[in-house]
């Protein structure tokens, strides 16, 4: 079975970036380059003013099945996926029960499998129900298909079993995912701590609460060797850690959403709870310090943290609201503006969003490489388009992007040389 | 004349004028309570829900008494917050009210931004009673009412609040209504008990009360929430009422003529000594009897004035 993507202009971050074709033999990339011949009977896609890229990888996802399966199925959740571009997604374990056992990381798979849109990826628990008290069996994890530990929103708080962590983990090469946050210092809070905090009234969340984890999980890191992945950067004070630990040679790669570059605490006014996810939108300073970080290679990866929930869970009052928004589906949209603003170029973009999650997390994906599966992005850079939640293909709609107007648009995905989306 | 304006949710968004214009509106309330029949047809026919989602002694009679007054039914809806965090939502809770034909909800709720989710989302006014450490409007424009009734101008008046600024919804709505009138704000309390960058609402910080309360015009009482002692805001009650209760003594700092204002309820001896309570300087009463008035108002403008 062939397919050949014909007159685009191919974006593999480091290989290439210019005009080329892609041909696509029996699911992999077979070849790259200008004026390729269609092998008789191949499917002929034209990307004649489109970009072809190597599908997108997003390394921080909620797919809330099994347990919450109102929110989103890993089903409508991988349809969100490849609506978006991503043709790999890493899912966190936060399930109920939580995936801390093989036999769950199966059935995630057996579901994605079902599915056949993305590619996912299960991210197991670094504690037996991620109680932080327990080491999970990273061995069967890996074994059964976990690509990294989390307790994901449920922060590894005993320095002792995150330093268990690391160290453990080193025998399986699985990188350990921390979400950063004391939890007594961000403890009833639901916005940053800040000037609108306290014009509203709300309870904060501090920046010295993702700091001082970051401080403690950056030191773990050089005391054991471990591979850390620091989730979702907020802070500047994280920022400048994580640069700081990186120069010094510490094995740390780091992520960073799109609303913690694009929005801050100001969404938050008139109290929507849609402006509400954990770390919070935070001060301006801290978004100048996200881009910065991007900019310089601190931050390797761009991830959604998508987390859907139902309506009527976010129709609440602000401190009763869950914490979370939907991402997968404006991710491309949004990076593009860090082009747009100068911050990056396209190609870092593309890498930020491609092969740079794909080497944190050691998978073989990301690229459009002679021999590698042939998961492929095709986007229209020009076409403009509002974000309409109604039109998601994920069950949530939860998005503080409603209304934006964005520029560049997912036209076409492949997983596995079959076209997924449209 | 009406507030042009279906809810009343805070102070931070209401313009001068129409704060104005509840204060000269209580005017002529407050001659009706004072009255033999204490009552007018203003609101007759309309429904006024009180929706209290927190205890309320105070807050709730006023209103109560004040829809009363205006000749309108009132019916008192009294939830307990840790119930609802597992059943009904707020929403459904207050459609359900909304079916019944309610005119007005006054919503009194433990959570900062309750009433603003119900103002967009029902026809009926929404009046907030207090939100969290929010707001709490009718409070602000009753002291306002009570200033003006004592002290004639608000610009230039020198005002010092004191205790948990950081939890407190009284502190907010004053600090928003008096800056914006032209008063100097002071306000006092350990720096547990202040909210991070509170100086950008434009008041001046104290931690040394002695120091806050030197030369003001107004001295304005929070209550102390005991529950917050401990690790959380202050080491005891002692020693908070060592460095903040407002005593006789202290209230010399003050310039000669100064008020003494609470919101109420009051802990005797922890935040106010008792004889500073019942002083000649005290108008923490004057404060409970114009509640009423400019609660009246507050509803009266908001069903359009007519």
């Amino acid at each position: 079975m062939s397919v050949i993507i014909k007159n685009g202009r191919v974006i593999d971050p480091g290989r290439i970036n210019g005009p080329a074709d892609v041909l696509i033999e029996n699911g992999t990339i077979a070849a790259v380059g200008s004026g390729l011949k269609a092998p008789a009977g191949a499917t002929v896609i034209d990307a004649t003013g489109k970009w072809v890229l190597p599908g997108f990888v997003d390394l921080h996802v909620h797919f809330r099945e099994p347990g919450f399966e109102y929110k989103e199925t890993i089903a409508t959740g991988a349809a969100a996926a490849v609506a978006g571009g991503f043709t790999s997604v890493c899912c966190m374990p936060n399930t109920q029960p939580v995936n801390d056992n093989q036999s769950i990381t199966e059935f995630i798979l057996d579901k994605a499998k079902a599915a056949g849109l993305a590619n996912v990826f299960p991210i197991g628990a670094i504690t037996k129900g991620s109680e932080g008290k327990e080491l999970a069996e990273f061995g069967d994890l890996k074994k059964a298909g976990c690509v990294a530990v989390s307790d994901d929103g449920k922060p590894v708080m005993n320095g002792m079993v995150m330093r268990r962590a690391l160290e453990y983990a080193r025998a399986f090469d699985l990188p350990v995912v921390d979400h950063c946050e004391c939890t007594h210092l961000s403890e009833g809070g639901c916005m940053h701590e800040g000037q609108v905090a306290t014009e509203m009234g709300l309870h904060g969340i501090p920046s010295a609460s993702e700091d001082v984890m970051v401080a403690r999980n950056l030191a773990l890191a050089e005391l054991t060797g471990g591979r850390l992945h620091l989730a979702h950067l907020s802070t500047a004070g994280s920022v400048r850690m994580v640069r700081e630990a990186k120069a010094r040679g510490i094995r740390v790669t780091a992520e960073a959403c799109p609303h913690h570059f694009l929005l801050t605490e100001e969404a938050v006014r008139e109290f929507n709870t849609n402006a509400k996810m954990n770390p919070p939108l935070r001060s301006r300073k801290d978004v100048e310090a996200v881009k910065a970080g991007l900019k310089d290679g601190t931050i390797d990866v761009i991830a959604t943290d998508h987390a859907p929930h139902a309506a009527f869970e976010k129709e609440r009052e602000f401190d009763y609201a869950p914490f979370g928004i939907v991402g997968l589906e404006t991710a491309w949209g949004l990076a593009l503006v860090l082009a747009e603003e100068g911050v990056l170029t396209v190609e870092q973009v593309v890498a930020a969003l491609t092969i740079q999650p794909a080497r944190a997390f050691g998978l073989a994906k990301g690229t459009l490489a002679v021999g590698a599966d042939a998961d492929v992005t095709i986007v229209d850079p020009e076409a403009q388009w509002v974000v309409d939640p109604g039109q998601f293909k994920s069950k949530g709609r939860n998005t503080p992007f409603a209304g934006w107007k964005l520029k560049g648009r997912v036209v076409s995905t492949l997983v596995g040389g079959r076209v997924v989306h449209p | 004349m009406s507030l042009k304006r279906k809810d009343l949710l805070g102070i931070q968004d209401m313009p001068v004028e129409e704060i104005n214009l509840v204060l000269e509106t209580a005017e002529s309330f407050k001659e009706v309570s004072g009255r033999d029949i204490k009552k007018v047809p203003t609101l007759r026919g309309k429904t006024v829900v009180n929706l209290f989602f927190e205890p309320s002694t105070r807050t709730r009679t006023s209103f109560e008494l004040a829809a009363k007054r205006l000749s309108a039914d009132v019916i008192n809806f009294a939830v307990s917050a840790s119930s609802v965090s597992k059943g009904e939502t707020l929403l459904d809770t207050a459609r359900n009210i909304e079916a019944m034909q309610a005119d007005f909800i006054v919503l009194r709720h433990p959570m900062a931004g309750a009433p603003n989710i119900l103002a967009k989302l029902l026809r009926a006014s929404i009046v907030n009673a207090g939100d969290g450490g929010h707001e709490h409007p009718t409070q602000a424009l009753l002291d306002l009412y009570t200033l003006r009734e004592k002290k004639r101008e608000f610009k230039g008046l020198r005002l010092a609040i004191v205790g948990d600024i950081a939890h407190s919804r009284v502190a907010r709505s004053n600090i928003y209504a008096l800056t914006k009138l032209g008063a100097e704000v002071r306000v006092i309390g350990p720096p547990t008990m202040m909210p991070l960058e509170v100086e950008r609402l434009g008041v001046k910080v104290f931690y040394d009360m002695d120091e806050g309360l030197r030369g003001v015009d107004v001295i304005m009482m929070l209550r102390l929430q005991l529950e917050r002692q401990g690790i959380a805001l202050f080491p005891s009650i002692r020693e908070y009422s060592r460095l903040y209760c407002l005593t006789p003594e202290r209230v010399t700092l003050a310039a000669p003529d100064a008020l003494v204002m609470h919101p109420g309820p009051i802990n005797r001896g922890v935040e106010i000594a008792p004889e500073v309570a019942d002083s000649v300087s005290s108008v923490i009463l004057d404060q409970v009897t114009n509640g009423v008035a400019v609660r009246m108002a507050v509803l009266y403008l908001l069903s359009g004035g007519k």
